[in-house]
């Protein structure tokens, strides 16, 4: 991103895929770029509309099994999506919106469904439905502290050479085999809602990073910190 | 009902003794455990407390204990009605209120969304009422596109006769597959689970409305929308909003004759006004006219604890239950501009243990009045009204809330945790 210019978050389908607060991903993103004086724009894309491949980073939320059918449908015919992530755009992918950049994942009745293949991951449904809070140990390369959420799903997800873990769980499901979620290039999936970059906000400025290539100033974090260690508190075993 | 068989006599007069007891111990209102009691004893007792009397089953995701209380007032008109007055909505609450108005011939009962096919079942009850479906407490509740599939499935094939929210798509789905249905007007503010087809996932047209992304809400068509946008359609199959017959038009009715009534009940707001008229047509199906059922509506002014005010020390709050995103949307709509205001914000099992939902409110019609934030995480509402740029205090309690406030009103919006603390506080006298 030219530093002159707007970044321009897409929020892709909220009218299929916006169900556990994940505009909130939209709004923190915004809102620690502005304090950071970058002007914003954000574009909302109805699933009926192509996805511009002009964005700087786009977010995908989650929801429920037939419109997660839908959106890959749709998103795969579309193909902008894929145009932006090839011209090196950043995503933050979450939960049913994580399961299809996958090859598959699993649909309403468990039978799989094909996946729009952005991230070498493979998901289908797991025997229990993984609800809680989340606490879970970042992968040290990206330089964000401990990731805290909730977690909604049935899905177990398998990670492939292509990409790596985004965290190791410490409580909670995640993939299901003790990592949660992953990351490839300037593209991450969790299963987290909270949403996800109101939880963790050392995420969302890692997108912002990747977005603007520069590094971002410091900004008062006193309410996002706050929640944090009430979340980590009220969740980690007491020792 | 004196026709009960013994062993279901037996049952339903354990289960009132159990409810007493339950009352006198302090432990609740009772209609739970005294239902329990009577289920557990004869499983068949619901069906056989339905038997010859005329039933109305009340349906949705928000303003089912408000519809319920203001049928149940209108049809007073006709005789004795019974009710789970205290919003027991499980079938354990339904042989509760059956049972503890043995003789009523009418009944009117507030069901739980999930329940509403097993208690059409085994109540066979002459009259469902479909009002709304929206995201609701989602680490425990079923997705609503599957519930209204379960509605469709247990409507079709029988004569019950279907009162529904035409303007309401997935409500629309849900009630079309019954014999009969009454289609009302009565709005949908909280469009945000709506913008797809519920028979092809195809996207929603509508008349007048381009799509309105999630914290964009179309705050300006509460309360003045007038009838013809709350129109839908889909773009890609047949399915489209059926003609209404009785029509939420501002603060007045237009009953299914043409005929204007001004509503001018006691409830304030827009949902208030559209239960209303759910309630007006509702009353029509058991043949009671609007001018004998209106009277009726206007007269409750509160339910449960909704809309009451409490005082202490000269600080008057009026008590609002929000409990999911389209609750606070049509409680900010009753919110007075001119007053200052308490949140209060729980996540306990009943309210769902996820605090997501809150980013799905639009906060920001709250800016420019002095906002308070209380209960059990009040931080995870205050980090979402710090990034939608509302000021606000954060406080420790509702009590410490109502003492900051200078003498006078202020309102309070509570989830459900929240609200029944605050009554509990007061006495549950209200
Ligand atoms: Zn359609």
């Amino acid at each position: 991103m030219p530093s002159d210019s707007v970044l321009r978050l897409v929020w892709i389908y909220p009218d299929l895929l916006s169900t556990y607060g994940d505009q909130g991903n939209v709004l923190v993103l915004e809102q620690r770029a502005r304090r950071r004086g970058i002007p914003v724009e954000t574009l909302h894309v109805r699933s009926a509309d192509p996805v511009p491949e002009s964005g700087d980073i786009y977010l995908i939320g989650g929801g429920e099994d037939r419109p997660q059918i839908l959106a890959a449908q749709r998103l795969r015919r579309d193909g902008g999506l894929h145009r932006a992530i090839g011209r090196g755009a950043a995503m933050l992918a979450v939960c049913a919106g994580y399961q299809i950049m996958g090859s598959v994942f699993g649909g309403e009745e468990g039978q799989p469904v094909e996946g729009i293949g952005l991230l070498d991951i493979a998901s289908g449904r797991g025997t229990g439905r993984a609800v809680g809070e989340l606490v879970a140990e970042t992968d040290p390369a990206l330089g964000v502290p401990t990731l805290t959420g909730f977690e909604n799903h049935m899905g177990v997800t398998r990670l492939g050479p292509g990409v790596r873990p985004l965290s190791r769980t410490v409580v909670g499901t995640g993939n299901g085999d003790g990592t949660e979620g992953c990351y490839a290039g300037k593209v991450i999936g969790t299963y987290l809602h909270g949403p996800a970059l109101a939880r963790t906000p050392g995420l969302a400025d890692l997108l912002l990073t990747w977005a603007t290539g520069t590094q971002l100033g410091p900004i008062d974090d006193v309410w996002f910190e706050r929640l944090r260690q009430e979340r980590l508190a009220a969740t980690l075993p007491r020792t | 009902m004196s026709q009960l068989p013994l062993r279901a006599q037996l049952a339903s007069a354990l289960g009132r003794t159990a409810a007493t007891l339950s009352r006198a111990t302090g432990r609740g209102d009772g209609s739970v455990i005294g239902g329990r009691v009577g289920l557990a004893l004869e499983p068949d007792l619901l069906r056989q407390l339905a038997q010859n009397r005329r039933l109305a089953l009340v349906s949705a995701t928000n303003g089912k204990t408000t519809t319920t209380r203001l049928i149940t007032s209108a049809l007073q008109e006709l005789g004795d009605v019974a009710t789970n007055a205290f919003g027991a909505n499980m079938p354990a609450g339904h042989v509760s209120a059956l049972s503890s108005s043995k003789d009523a011939p009418y009944g009117v009962l507030e069901v739980d969304e999930k329940y509403l096919p097993e208690v059409i079942d085994t109540t066979g009850a002459a009259v469902v009422v479909l009002m709304n479906l929206s995201r609701d407490q989602m680490d425990r509740a079923a997705e609503i596109w599957l519930l209204a599939q379960k509605w469709r499935r247990a409507l079709a094939g029988r004569n019950t006769h279907v009162i529904a929210n035409a303007d309401d798509p997935l409500v629309t789905w849900g009630a079309s597959t019954a014999a009969s249905v009454t289609w009302v007007s009565a709005g949908q503010p909280w469009k945000e689970d709506s913008w797809c087809c519920p028979e092809c996932g195809g996207p929603l047209d509508r008349k007048g409305l381009e799509y309105v992304p999630p914290g964009g809400h179309v705050s300006g068509v509460v309360g003045q929308a007038s009838p013809d946008e709350n129109d839908w359609a889909c773009r890609e199959c047949s399915f489209r909003r059926p003609q209404p017959s009785w029509i939420l038009d501002g603060e007045a009715v237009v009953d299914p004759r043409g005929r204007r009534w001004p509503l001018d009940i006691q409830l304030p707001g827009r949902a208030n006004r559209a239960n209303a008229v759910i309630a007006l047509a509702t009353a029509e199906a058991f043949g009671l006219p609007v001018e004998r059922a209106l009277p009726r509506l206007r007269e409750v002014r509160s339910v449960a604890g909704r809309y009451t005010t409490v005082e202490r020390e000269g600080r008057n709050a009026r008590l609002l239950l929000a409990k999911n995103p389209a609750g606070w949307l049509e409680a900010f709509d009753v919110l007075d501009p001119a007053l200052p205001v308490i949140l209060s914000v729980n996540a306990q099992g009943p309210d769902g243990r996820d605090t997501s939902w809150l980013w799905d409110v639009d906060y920001r019609v709250l800016r420019g009045r002095p906002v308070y934030v209380t209960g059990e995480r009040k931080l995870d509402l205050a980090l979402r009204l710090e990034v939608a740029d509302v000021p606000f205090q954060l406080t420790d309690s509702f009590v410490q809330a109502l003492a900051a406030q200078p003498p006078g009103k202020v309102d309070v919006i509570a989830n459900y945790t929240a609200f029944q603390q605050i009554r509990t506080e007061f006495g549950r006298a209200v």
